[in-house]
């Protein structure tokens, strides 16, 4: 995936908190990391195949933290199953909404969503990933994107 | 009193308009988690308005609008999903959706969404 591509996700991201007083988002540099290092995953992640046009996964992963935040400032109850549906939501999303800049052939799946460090490894050894990390509130979270042009 | 179901696989998103539509003109007669939920939930319920999401497990929006216009080719829905390509949307509007509204909405923009639907 070309550095061009990344700027769509990164525009998104920033979007997405538009709604949850964007002013407290901080989106760090982004950066690359090889898969064949374990990827990092923090309290809870929504993975969302990604098929068409490009191919790969983008997935959002969450501090607890965070996610409790978020969900307060929505007036939702706060517990596991609501977190789950957030971090599904959010990877739904922002993976969703880069259609309007990739075309309606960037097929995306419904979320997978997992609670803490997954069983295998979610991503192809043999790339690399985009990692753009965000800090909400002085809470942590990363998007990975992992696509490869076809 | 508009009759509305609302169709999403998210508990959030299905709060989140629960929250924000108009109690004033709509009525909440039923909420659905998948496509299949929805035309179960359609027959028994009736809906005249339905918000619909389209990135479901099951049967996607787009199928289960296809199915509900079959049922019942006046009711009204507004499509509300993440997926921001204009394809999508024109899809969605030819398939009988009578509105978009792209995630994340505001309160605002989904009670306006809902206004506009119901002048159409």
């Amino acid at each position: 995936m070309k550095e061009q591509k990344l700027q769509v996700f990164v525009d998104i991201v920033s979007q997405y908190f538009t709604q949850f007083n964007s002013e407290d988002l901080v989106i760090d540099t982004p950066y690359l990391s090889e898969n064949c290092v374990k990827p990092k995953v923090l309290d809870y992640t929504g993975v969302i195949g990604i098929s068409g046009v490009l191919k790969g996964v983008v997935y959002v992963t969450a501090s607890t933290d965070m996610l409790c935040d978020m969900l307060q400032m929505m007036k939702e109850t706060v517990n596991d199953d609501m977190m789950i549906d957030l971090v599904g939501e959010i990877a739904n999303t922002i993976s969703g909404n880069a259609r309007s800049k990739f075309g309606p052939e960037f097929h995306i799946s419904v979320p997978f969503v997992f609670k803490g460090s997954p069983a295998s490894v979610i991503l192809p050894k043999s790339e690399r990933s985009f990692i753009i990390p965000i800090n909400w509130r002085n809470h942590s979270g990363e998007i990975v994107i992992c696509l490869q042009d076809r | 009193m508009y009759r509305l179901m609302i169709v999403d696989d998210s508990n959030i998103i299905r709060n989140r308009i629960q929250r924000a539509y108009d109690t004033d003109h709509f009525m909440l007669v039923a909420t659905a988690k998948s496509g299949v939920d929805a035309i179960d939930k359609f027959t028994i319920h009736r809906p005249e308005v339905v918000t619909m999401d389209i990135t479901m497990p099951q049967m996607d929006g787009l199928e289960c609008i296809e199915k509900l216009m079959e049922i019942d080719p006046n009711v009204r829905i507004l499509v509300i999903s993440a997926l921001s390509d204009k394809a999508t949307g024109i899809k969605a509007l030819s398939l009988g959706a009578s509105g978009f509204l792209c995630k994340p909405f505001s309160e605002e923009q989904l009670v306006e969404a809902l206004d506009e639907l119901m002048q159409d």
